[in-house]
């Protein structure tokens, strides 16, 4: 009997989740509707995008900065013995930079960028919905969609790529000092070494995958805030579902993007 | 000004508002009244469509509100102000920035004139002082006073209060209750106050209804239902149950 009770209730429980998981995946396309309605209807409130650029940037920027340096000097440092054992040592800050360049960096910041955004927006968003703000912007006759969730993915969508760029040639810097650390090399060489290696080619796609990424952390970071409920605890739920199903969706789209560039450029 | 016709809502199995009648004429201050949980929150957010009722007629200004859609919807709520229970001010915004925000948005004022209203509204709930400070900074009273002014500074035809003196000390919250009365006056607004504060409803209500059980039960001006010999509104108006709801809210 009590067997038959658990097993029940544990069923209960993985439809429930099942429910919830569902109702989410329905939530988040609705918000991208919701978002690509409105994103280029007026007024296009360029201040409160500006705002949340600007904040997100200078939240975002000293942690991304230490872990981007420690990134690039950690995988030249463990790069270096593998290459050293088949005599290519050469080559080590050409498949540092292209590491850095196509996945590292693009991955690193967004997922850094996710835990230190996506739960901001959330329990920022999260608290508005649970003290009446977003009741009282609605009530004022103001979209708090329009006002609060699309100026917020529109600011992650493009402060992302900009963080991107900055934390690949820190990493590389960091990477620079592990050279230095074992090799006698100097900064043209290794600059120059980088450059030879690393094609234009290599840092577009890398660096364009952000543009999704920013999407996706704005996006649910948003989408759990605007959608919270329960108080307090609604709010806490909120902004740690949201670093966890921001980053997870970060990683399955990383995989889609990369198999859609290997198909759309073979070569890449 | 407002007709409401047969309106319901349930959650769930639960039924809140269960056919619902009621008229406000223009210039009026009707008080709701009714136990916690008897909907009157959630009548006030069906009238400007914060909750969806179930069936009904919500009629605000000739208007049939629930089949308007969301443009007309929003030209209607400009014409409409609503004080929440816990004033709701936008707490990344200044004082200032609570209450330019409506007029940023709704009118074409010139920075001077934006000025010129915010300071004339805050002179009206006597927080001049208050203009740069940010709503941590606020105590609860000076909360409500600034949602107040935030409300009014549209100059609405419609005022809608949800419990604007919960959680205040009595001197304050017949401040508050006075400055309402004040408003409402000078205004010319028409008032829907959901309220249980009996000292609050003694000052501003022209009439009052209770709900209970999802109905309009009883209805009549304060001294009428406060002397019934219905034992219901007898219980209801008795000074202890109105301590005791003020407690829980």
């Amino acid at each position: 009997m009590n067997k038959k009770t658990s097993t029940s209730a544990y069923l209960s429980s993985i439809e429930n989740r099942l429910n919830e998981f569902f109702i989410m995946i329905a939530g988040l396309w609705i918000f991208t509707v919701q978002f690509f309605r409105y994103v280029f209807v007026p007024p296009y409130e360029v201040y409160e995008i500006r705002k949340h650029m600007n904040e997100l940037g200078i939240k975002t920027l000293p942690i991304v900065s230490v872990t981007g340096f420690i990134i690039g000097l950690v995988l030249a440092m463990q790069t270096q013995p593998v290459l050293a054992r088949f005599g290519a040592e050469a080559y080590l800050p050409g498949s540092v930079g292209i590491s850095i360049v196509r996945e590292l960096g693009p991955v690193i910041t967004a997922l850094i960028f996710a835990g230190r955004v996506s739960s901001g927006i959330g329990a920022e968003l999260g608290s508005m919905r649970v003290t009446e703000q977003i009741d009282a912007m609605e009530v004022s006759a103001v979209d708090p969609f329009k006002y609060l969730v699309v100026t917020r993915i529109f600011a992650c969508t493009f402060i992302l790529p900009i963080l991107t760029v900055y934390v690949i040639f820190i990493a590389l810097a960091g990477a620079y000092i592990a050279v230095v650390l074992v090799q006698n090399m100097t900064i043209e060489y290794y600059t120059n070494a980088v450059l030879y290696s690393v094609e234009f080619g290599d840092a577009i796609p890398g660096v364009a995958k952000t543009f999704v990424f920013g999407y996706i952390v704005g996006l649910v970071g948003s989408y759990k805030g605007y959608t919270a409920t329960n108080g307090t605890e609604g709010v806490g739920r909120a902004s740690t579902t949201a670093v966890v199903v921001s980053s997870l969706m970060i990683l399955i789209f990383d995989m889609i993007l990369v198999k859609i560039t290997l198909w759309l450029w073979p070569t890449f | 000004m407002v007709e409401i016709n047969n309106l319901k809502k349930a959650f769930n199995s639960h039924i809140v508002l269960d056919d619902v009648s009621l008229s406000v004429e223009k210039g009026e201050n009707l008080v709701v009244f009714g136990r916690s949980g008897t909907g009157k929150s959630v009548l006030l957010k069906c009238m400007v469509r914060l909750m969806e009722p179930d069936s009904g007629k919500i009629i605000i200004d000739g208007k049939d509100v629930l089949s308007l859609n969301i443009k007309e919807l929003n030209e209607l709520r400009k014409q409409i102000g609503f004080l929440f229970q816990s004033a709701a001010l936008y707490d990344s915004m200044s004082v200032r920035q609570n209450l330019e925000f409506p007029l940023i948005r709704h009118f074409n004022f010139t920075p001077e004139e934006r000025e010129q209203k915010v300071i004339s509204v805050l002179e009206k709930v006597s927080l001049v002082e208050a203009i740069d400070k940010m709503p941590s900074e606020l105590s609860g009273g000076m909360k409500k006073r600034i949602g107040l002014a935030r409300s009014i500074i549209t100059e609405p035809k419609l005022m809608l209060y949800d419990e604007p003196t919960t959680g205040l000390d009595p001197i304050t919250s017949k401040e508050i209750s006075y400055l309402i009365l004040e408003l409402q006056k000078s205004l010319n607004m028409t008032s829907v106050v959901v309220t249980h504060d009996l000292l609050c409803a003694e000052i501003i209500a022209d009439r009052a209804i209770v709900l209970n059980e999802g109905k309009v039960q009883y209805q009549g001006s304060i001294p009428e239902l406060t002397s019934s010999n219905d034992p219901f509104l007898k219980n209801f108006f008795s000074h202890e149950f109105i301590k005791e709801n003020n407690q829980v809210n």
